[in-house]
């Protein structure tokens, strides 16, 4: 004896918020009635564990059904299939188009392709994130990609409207094509220290001052590709290091406004040569493509680490950016 | 000629990809109805094609119109080869032809496809203009109204009601036609999905003719049903309850009823009929236009109006004779079958009930040789119901109320079953003629108490039908009463009821041997008996277990497979304070010592405990009566049966099985063997819904009225697979009652975040779609409620409700005219279709408010003019104004905006709102099949997807009709056969309601409120009020 067919239909689609999560997560069914079980909803309704199975698998199979419409979510609005109520509309995009840091932290900046796809079990392996789920999660970026790719506007405008994400989950998405788009190295051990969100807060920095975007706001690509131009200008600060005289002049400036307000002056004094000299190197390579890519690397190496060698805190850093750039504006050659 | 029937194909969306190589599609359209086809452009390369064509028009017969749908098909164009069809939609446009209802049918429709589901979405605008007048029009039967409801609808009331309808058609089924090898499984289901169609329309339409000829306008409680008889053909058969209905008010005003529509109380009953046989053809002469035609030339149909007087038999009532036998025939065969296919009826239309009849015959299926002539399943059912009629009579009754009618079949054998409930009616809401009221007693003079009445026995006590023990009436204690009854209706609004109701299933598997023809047919009647009898026995036991003593909605389905036959009997189960309390159950053995006492004293134990858990649980506290000496005699416990039932293979032998156990005390259960210990246990087993949960299967949930606005409509399938052979009759029965059992734990389960909640009008539907396969399809809905009302006592409300709402509504003066408490109702209506009766500024809703709201609101501003918000109640019909604002909309509607939520119950009504408006009756029938079952997620993927589809399609059609809701919805057929070695499956579901608008309760006071206000602002209709 045998069910045979077991469906339940509702005519406002049932989702119970747990189980859409265990789905998402990639649990199996039977994985999934046994975190149910654990959790306690049986005592709820006297249900037994046949309830229970029956229960996730209908609502397991109402999720793949959905999938399909929740790849394009502009959709799920207007199809007819399911009658599902707005808020739980939001609630379905929002939770599926959600991903897990530490998996997005493995595939950040390689590209999103096929070979990257091939190498997802070895990263369920290492985050611990179910293969099903970082199949999700990379199919997601993959298809966010593909969509903005081609569109112009604001980036993150054009995530919110196309994938109707909430604007913090857009801001993300905006800093994954960013970074998949201009192949950021971040997989270097050097910079595991950082996490995705780091990243992300970079990526909005740079959307927002280093892209085309940033200049222009009606051309293709404008946030995802950084400005040529801009690039290219940036060649010109080397005159800060390779002349001597400057170079004297910019450091003397940024002392005088440093002086007293660090306990680390003395070491930033010291090293202002070698930081300026990182800093400007890794501007003045950014026009090859190559070197883009190893643009955190280079930052963590080449600045981040000496100054970190020397006990700087985040304030003395920002202290230090800020005059560093001010000052640099006084120069004549600047102005 | 009468009418222009108008499509315009506006856009497509979502369409599936059919070129490959591109990842588009060309689409087109055809658009055909009956012999003519139009198509549009190609839209090239888009997935989302704006066709915007002209209008086409189709110059048709309205007898076309009736029968036929219109029918679009989406094709995607290809230059080389033959181009691929897409899907279809077919629209019945019979919603149109009533001047009250859709006028436009416009919205997006999904394509369907019998192979790959929903592929897309159409946009279509649909309309007719008919030409004839309106006279001309009623002569034909396309005014006739339809309702699957089986109670007078909201918003209506009924002048009379005229009986029983009923038509079947029959035809060859295309699955089983020759040419069935050589075509395409698509070709195959879109022939048969076509041909039901077009089948159901011919049989409303003849339906409606007799209704025309009996001086009705609507058919209430119509139920449609398929037989699909496999190689000897389909029958399309259908029953109702010929009225005619008077629309409450003028479409601006609400109703005043929410649960109860009113009867007239002050109707001419000696008079005749207010409406007269206009230019009716005094015989049976064929109706004005001729009925056969190209596309139905094999089907056709029969009357069973047999003029014969039925078999007197050992009627307890002598035969009246008619008294308008002087009148042409039609009314006649009305009065040969007064059935009523309504279970719920106004305040004092029903007199007594009598209890549950009913009548089962098995048949054997030959090949319908000649499709126009389908006298023998006429023959059949003509039979069965003289059956009834004569247990009717035998309890003293002259009517059937709450009937319907049901098939099994198993191959080449067929069960016929209809059971519903003996009565006897108030001759004041009858048209004469209708029904024997010749003798009428002198006990009904005397009017009865309106809670206790019913429940009164109809038949003479002297000569009784069956040993029954009467007690007289614990509320009136003038009338005798029996100590328990059963019916197929709904628990009448003004009954006493002590308590809460509940679901109560007798559940029962037989095992049969396989045999052939004859011998098979003979083996299942002899069965019947057998499991009619323990079906009731254990509604009986379980009854008594819930300390109840009615039982109310009984649907008792028996279902024939190859190997066993299956028995299903659900009801609700209620306390009547006017019927003697129900004694316990004894438990004994057979002989002293035959078994340990000890151990029949435990299952005395357990029994008596389930009982007083019941009573808590249902809130069982009958008020306690004072005992008078003369009264109450204190009813001695007899188990005797209310049931009539027969059964015969050959119509000719009528037997009739007296239920009772003889002279034995029935309350006392022996346990002599131990299958009798099984059964006892299985009688404990059924668990009682969680706390929070109550189940009814009626409309009405007897306890509960305080509903609050969460409503969830479900449909449910399990299948079981019996894998091991030698199963007995009792392990069968567990499995059975587990699979049941399991279901209703599910549903509690899913459902429950919608605790306090109420699971009603559980309509579960067995089958045994192979040897090995038990089928169970559950459709109901869940209704919330507002649990801290809970305690007060109901049973007056909805009376109390009516009146006091029509209070509140003569607070607004100008829906005076609409108001119909009072007896001028008839000039009132007519003043309200001349006067521009409303002036409610619909602009000023809040928009919190569906689509349709927007809609009027849209049209107020249309109408706008100067200060004063005027809508003319003649203006707000016009179809051409609705028409034009809902493509106004429409075409704004692709892209951003949502879809209308559409609400769909098997009830009559929404919790929390009125219907102002019925669209029209849904009625429709998909076939959907698969080659790839396991790439569609096995049968459950394959079934869950169909059923969704299903949901989605009539919601879409609803939405288009300009609705919001579906009542009365019902799931009637959904035949699942699979092969999984071949990777195939297919599936037939057939479902039917009542399209309908409808608003929430708290939106009519504010726009009152706005219509209030906007009445000072001085517009015309003020001196008219």
């Amino acid at each position: 004896m045998s069910v045979e067919l077991d469906v339940f239909v509702g005519n406002t689609t049932i989702m119970d918020e747990e189980v859409y999560q265990l789905w998402l997560d990639g649990y199996t069914v039977n994985d999934a009635v046994k975190v149910r079980m654990e959790g306690g909803v049986m005592d709820e309704c006297e249900a037994s564990k046949d309830v229970l199975l029956s229960d996730t698998m209908d609502q397991y199979r109402t999720f793949q059904m959905c999938e399909r419409l929740l790849h394009s979510p502009a959709k799920l609005a207007n199809q007819l299939l399911f009658q599902i109520p707005p808020h739980r509309q939001i609630m379905l995009i929002e939770r599926y188009y959600a991903f897990d840091d530490t998996f997005v932290r493995e595939v950040l900046g390689k590209k999103l392709s096929k070979g990257t796809k091939k190498d997802l079990d070895d990263i369920s392996a290492k985050t611990s994130v179910t293969l099903k789920s970082c199949r999700r999660q990379f199919d997601n970026f993959k298809r966010v990609f593909k969509v903005v790719e081609e569109l112009k506007g604001p980036l993150v405008e054009n995530i919110r409207q196309h994938f109707l994400l909430s604007d913090k989950l857009a801001r993300d998405y905006a800093a994954i094509v960013f970074f998949a788009n201009n192949r950021f190295e971040t997989g270097k051990r050097k910079l595991q220290y950082l996490s995705f969100q780091d990243f992300a807060f970079c990526a909005g920095q740079l959307i927002s001052n280093w892209t085309v975007g940033a200049v222009d706001n009606m051309v293709e690509d404008m946030d995802v590709d950084l400005d040529k131009e801009f690039l290219q200008e940036l060649k010109e600060l080397k005159i800060l290091i390779t002349d001597k005289d400057l170079l004297d002049q910019h450091k003397s400036l940024v002392c005088t406004a440093l002086r007293g307000k660090t306990k680390v002056f003395i070491e930033m004094e010291g090293s202002f040569k070698n930081l300026s000299r990182g800093l400007i190197n890794i501007a003045a390579k950014l026009t090859n493509t190559k070197d883009v890519r190893d643009f955190f690397i280079d930052l963590v190496e080449k600045f981040i680490e000496p100054c970190r060698s020397d006990r700087w805190s985040a304030a003395d850093m920002k202290l230090y950016l800020t005059h560093y750039t001010n000052s640099a504006h006084i120069l004549d050659t600047f102005k | 000629m009468p009418g222009k029937l108008k499509a315009k194909i506006v856009a497509g969306r979502h369409l599936p990809v059919m070129d490959r190589a591109s990842d588009l599609t060309d689409a087109f359209v055809e658009v055909k109805f009956g012999n003519t086809t139009f198509k549009t452009d190609v839209c090239p390369k888009s997935l989302n094609p704006q066709w915007n064509s002209e209008w086409f028009k189709f110059e048709v017969d309205d007898e076309d119109l009736q029968d036929e749908p219109l029918q679009i098909t989406v094709l995607d164009h290809d230059t080389y080869s033959a181009n691929d069809a897409i899907g279809k939609v077919y629209i019945d446009i019979d919603p149109l032809l009533y001047s009250e209802a859709a006028s436009v049918i416009s919205g997006w429709f999904p394509i369907y496809d019998t192979i790959h589901g929903i592929r897309g979405e159409i946009n279509v605008i649909v309309k007719v203009e008919l030409f004839n007048d309106l006279n001309r029009f009623r002569q034909s039967s396309c005014g006739v109204k339809f309702f699957c409801t089986t109670c007078i609808p909201q918003c209506y009331r009924a002048t009379l009601v005229h009986g029983f309808v009923e038509e079947l058609v029959v035809n060859e089924d295309p699955e089983y036609q020759w040419i069935d090898r050589i075509r395409t499984p698509r070709a195959s289901n879109e022939a048969r999905q076509r041909l039901i169609s077009l089948m159901s329309g011919e049989l409303q339409r003849k339906i409606g003719l007799k209704v025309l000829e009996m001086g009705g306008n609507a058919v209430v409680g119509y139920l449609q049903c398929f037989d699909l008889e496999g190689e000897s053909g389909l029958v399309v058969r259908a029953i109702g309850t010929a009225c005619t209905l008077d629309k409450l008010s003028s479409g601006s005003a609400p109703n005043t009823n929410t649960h109860m529509p009113v009867f007239v109380e002050d109707l001419p009953s000696s008079s005749g009929p207010p409406t007269p046989f206009r230019a009716l053809p005094t015989s049976s002469s064929p109706p004005p236009f001729s009925p056969s035609k190209p596309c139905s030339r094999q089907s056709s149909s029969s009357d069973t109006d047999l003029s014969l007087t039925p078999k007197t038999g050992k009627n307890t009532w002598p035969r009246p004779s008619f008294p308008f036998s002087s009148l042409p025939s039609p009314t006649l065969h009305i009065g040969e079958f007064p059935f009523f296919t309504l279970t719920s009826f106004p305040p004092g239309f029903l007199l007594h009930v009598g209890g549950v009849v009913s009548a089962r015959s098995v048949k054997l299926l030959d090949r319908i040789h000649n499709p126009d002539e389908p006298e023998t399943r006429d023959a059949w059912w003509e039979e069965i119901r003289q059956e009834i009629k004569s247990h009717a009579r035998a309890l003293g009754c002259h009517a059937v109320v709450g009937y319907s009618e049901s098939t099994s079949i198993c191959e080449e054998v067929c069960i016929l079953s209809a059971s519903g409930t003996a009565a006897i009616l108030n001759p004041r809401y009858m048209r004469e003629g209708c029904l024997d009221i010749g003798c009428t007693d002198h006990r009904f003079e005397e009017p009865s108490p309106p809670n206790c009445g019913f429940c009164h026995i109809p038949y003479d006590e002297l000569n009784m039908p069956f040993p029954a023990q009467l007690t007289y009436c614990y509320h009136c204690r003038r009338q005798k009463v029996p100590d328990v009854l059963f019916t197929t209706i709904d628990l009448p609004s003004e009954a006493a009821v002590a308590g809460k109701g509940c679901l109560i299933q007798a559940r029962l598997c037989r095992l049969k041997k396989k045999a052939q023809g004859e011998a098979n047919a003979t083996a299942i009647s002899n069965l019947l008996p057998f499991m009619e009898y323990e079906l009731h026995t254990q509604l009986m036991n379980k009854l008594k277990l819930r300390s109840m003593n009615a039982l109310f909605g009984l649907h008792i389905q028996i279902s024939v497979g190859e190997n066993m036959l299956l028995g299903l009997a659900s009801a609700t189960g209620v306390y009547l304070t006017a019927l003697p309390a129900p004694g316990g159950i004894q438990i004994a053995g057979k002989t002293p010592g035959d078994l340990s006492s000890e151990h029949i004293s435990s299952i005395q134990k357990r029994i008596n405990d389930t009982i007083a858990v019941n009573k808590e649980l249902y809130q069982i506290n009958p008020p306690e009566l004072a005992e008078e000496g003369v009264g109450s005699p204190i009813p001695e416990p007899r188990h005797r049966s209310r049931l009539f039932r027969s059964h015969s293979e050959s119509s000719d032998e009528l037997s009739e099985l007296d239920l009772s156990h003889g002279k034995k005390d029935a309350f006392v259960l022996e346990i002599d063997d131990t299958d009798a210990v099984e059964d006892i246990h299985s009688l404990l087993i059924d668990a009682p819904p969680p706390t929070g949960f109550y189940s009814c299967n009626t409309e009405n949930m007897p306890g509960i009225s305080n509903w609050t606005s969460g409503v969830q409509m479900f449909t449910s399938v399990r299948v079981l697979r019996l894998s091991n052979a030698n199963l007995t009759n009792q392990g069968l029965n567990k499995i059975f009652t587990d699979l049941c059992e399991n279901l209703l734990k599910s549903f509690y389960f899913k459902l429950r975040s919608m605790i306090p909640c109420c699971l009603c009008h559980l309509n579960f539907t067995v089958a045994v779609p192979e040897e090995e396969l038990i089928q169970v399809t559950v459709t109901a809905v869940a209704m919330t409620y507002d649990k801290e009302q809970t305690q007060e006592k109901t049973a007056e409300k909805p009376i109390n409700k009516g009146s006091l709402e029509a209070e509140e509504q003569l607070q607004f003066p100008l829906e005076l005219c609409a108001d119909s408490s009072s007896s001028n109702i008839q000039t009132a209506s007519k003043i309200s279709g001349i006067i521009n009766s409303a002036s409610v500024d619909y602009g000023s809703f809040a928009d919190r408010c569906s689509t349709w709201l927007e809609l009027l609101r849209l049209k107020a501003h249309t109408i706008r003019r100067g200060s004063v918000k005027t809508i003319s109640s003649l203006e707000r019909c016009s179809p051409l104004q609705e028409g034009r604002s809902r493509s106004l909309r429409s075409s704004r509607s692709f892209g951003g905006s949502s879809v209308t939520v559409v609400k769909m119950t098997p009830l009559s009504f929404l919790p929390g709102t009125r219907i102002i408006k019925y669209l029209g009756i849904i009625n429709m029938f998909f076939i959907r099949e698969t080659t790839s079952l396991r790439e569609e997620g096995g049968v459950s993927g394959f079934l869950h997807s169909f059923i969704a589809e299903v949901f989605a399609m009539v919601r879409a059609h609803v939405a288009a009709l300009g609705g919001n809701a579906v009542v009365s919805y019902s799931m009637k057929e959904c035949v699942f056969m699979e092969n999984p070695n071949k990777n195939q499956a297919q599936c037939l579901i057939n479902v039917s309601g009542d399209a309908v608008i409808c608003i929430s309760e708290t939106d009519q006071e504010s726009s009152a409120s706005t219509a209030n206000t906007g009445q000072t602002g001085g517009s015309e209709t003020d001196g008219a009020t």
